[in-house]
């Protein structure tokens, strides 16, 4: 928060973030699924503030709310309670400035790899679409698929999907970035290069990104803030500074800084586990309790 | 396609191998005749068969059976494209549609199309339209179920994504949901172009006065036995080249399908 703070003092900085760059806002919003009889709460009172052009990563356990929190601001849920604004605009529906990178691949198999990632500019019909024909080769040249340009989606591999995926959002300039889980499924060394081509269109277009993993390496790496979510229903229960350099490479992972930042979001992600276990039955919760006093 | 590929496709394994039952086919045939096996006494020979194809194809009148055939399929399966592709859109996108065009459709299904050729015949003021009547319905409801189906399955995060890029409801339609349903138009297509030709041959043999299915029915009727053999297998083909023409269209259109 305190360096957001000090980033949108500074004039200059905070004159170059206008345009791209947005601050979203999101107060005590909560949200519940009603499935048949059971009315399970899903979001309980998340406040949450993404500082603009900065990268904040959510993590938590599975099934936490994470993705509720991505549709709500996608615009395609409503919160049932709170309020979320994009620079002080309530989001009440989907918008080409807040874009979202679903869990699976979401391009559309009918159109090859150029086709898809144009399709934003050419729907929009409000910039040159030679100018986008250019910025579309120079993102394929970024994401390493200048030789699949004319490929559809069923003939590039997991890892090229993504990048085309991530290529098809950038090429908007949304104000915001919505990230589910985008590189789960994929294996360990694609993910890792991944992280990498991420961060590079990142740190060259530095828009407000919120990136939700379960994964805490890759949280670390990517991450401004790095924000813990609980168990079920998904509560904020801390917000962490990551003050690593940038540009990031992957000998960060060896740093003692990072390993710090690492103890410290595990034993709170390990607390929630357990409570997530122990919520499971009554013999679990003994269990852990037992344990605990075996260690005082 | 290059010169090498062709080549390669003409002489592949596969094409061998087709070529081999069919040859094997018309042999066993030839020799099952020969021996007065039960069952094929009374049919003729291939080699009778063949020898009356050169009677046969010479007169104008043989062709003439394939085109009112052929101008009868493609016209009642034309129509039920026309028909039914949009109107299976409409009732996959609007609940209220669906649910006041649903119940008639499916009590009409099941009646089978020869079903529909008295009552055709007495509402259309020719026999030709109300053959072409008839051959419509045999595409039109395949047609129907398969729009329905492959719309209702579009995977909803292509509609989420296209929204989140910036689509207008003209995009969504005409660059999501219409690519989305091609491979369903034409298995739908496929389907209904093979009940069209089984179709097309019966009405042709209660009502019709042209016609490869009135020529096979009238052949038997002359007695000219190995024409009866010729009106089949010109039909066969008939409905091979009709197929292939279907797939050849949909390789084309719906080119990303190819690369899986």
């Amino acid at each position: 928060m305190m360096a957001a703070m000090q980033d949108m003092a500074t004039p200059a900085r905070a004159a170059a973030n206008m345009e791209t760059m947005a601050e979203v806002r999101i107060e005590g919003v909560s949200k519940s699924y009603t499935i048949g009889p059971i009315r399970e709460l899903v979001l309980d009172q998340c406040s949450l503030t993404l500082a603009p052009g900065k990268l904040t990563v959510l993590i938590g356990p599975s099934g936490c709310g994470k993705s509720t929190l991505i549709n709500i601001l996608g615009g395609y849920e409503r919160a049932d309670d709170g309020s979320v604004t994009l620079d002080g605009q309530p989001i009440s529906g989907p918008s080409s400035d807040r874009l979202v990178v679903f869990q699976e691949t979401a391009l559309f198999p009918w159109m090859t790899t150029y086709q898809n990632i144009v399709y934003g500019p050419l729907v929009q019909r409000q910039r040159d679409m030679k100018q986008v024909e250019v910025e579309a080769g120079r993102l394929l040249d970024k994401v390493g698929l200048k030789d699949f340009r004319d490929k559809y989606p069923s003939q590039l591999s997991g890892g090229m999907q993504r990048r085309a995926e991530l290529a098809r959002a950038m090429i908007n300039n949304p104000r915001l970035m919505l990230l589910d889980e985008p590189f789960r499924g994929l294996d360990a060394m694609t993910r890792e290069l991944m992280q990498e081509y991420f961060l590079r269109l990142y740190e060259d277009k530095r828009q407000t990104v919120l990136f939700v993993t379960s994964e805490i390496d890759e949280a670390i790496f990517l991450a401004d803030t790095l924000v813990l979510m609980s168990n079920k229903p998904g509560r904020i229960i801390k917000s962490m500074e990551i003050t690593l350099p940038r540009p990031r490479v992957a000998s960060l992972l060896m740093s003692p800084e990072y390993l710090r930042y690492k103890d410290e979001a595990l034993e709170i992600l390990h607390e929630e586990a357990m409570k997530a276990f122990a919520g499971g039955s009554q013999a679990a919760a003994d269990f852990v309790e037992a344990y605990d006093k075996r260690d005082a | 396609m290059n010169v090498v590929k062709i080549k390669k496709a003409i002489f592949s394994k596969t094409l061998l191998r087709g070529f081999i039952s069919v040859a094997g086919l018309i042999l066993l045939w030839e020799v099952g005749r020969r021996l007065k096996l039960p069952g094929l006494a009374a049919v003729p020979a291939p080699s009778e068969v063949y020898q009356s194809i050169s009677a046969s194809i010479s007169q104008p009148k043989f062709w003439d059976h394939w085109i009112s055939s052929f101008s009868r399929v493609i016209s009642g399966f034309i129509a039920a494209q026309l028909v039914g592709i949009p109107l299976g859109l409409m009732m996959a996108m609007s609940r209220t549609f669906h649910a006041t065009t649903f119940p008639i459709l499916e009590i009409m299904r099941p009646i089978p199309p020869l079903a529909w050729v008295p009552a055709s015949i007495i509402f259309w003021p020719t026999t030709e339209l109300s053959i072409a009547f008839v051959i419509f319905l045999g595409a039109f409801f395949t047609v129907v179920i398969n729009v329905i189906g492959s719309a209702r399955n579009i995977d909803v995060r292509y509609i989420r994504a296209a929204h989140s890029l910036g689509s207008r409801p003209w995009d969504i339609f005409w660059r999501i949901i219409l690519p989305a349903v091609l491979p369903g138009i034409f298995i739908g297509m496929a389907v209904g172009m093979g009940i069209t030709w089984e179709v097309v041959v019966a009405a042709e043999m209660i009502a019709g006065k042209s016609g490869l299915g009135y020529l096979t029915w009238s052949s038997y009727v002359g007695g000219n036995y190995p024409q009866i053999i010729i009106g089949m297998i010109s039909i066969g083909i008939a409905g091979y080249i009709s197929s292939s023409l279907i797939r050849l269209l949909g390789h084309y259109v719906t080119p990303w399908q190819r690369t899986q």
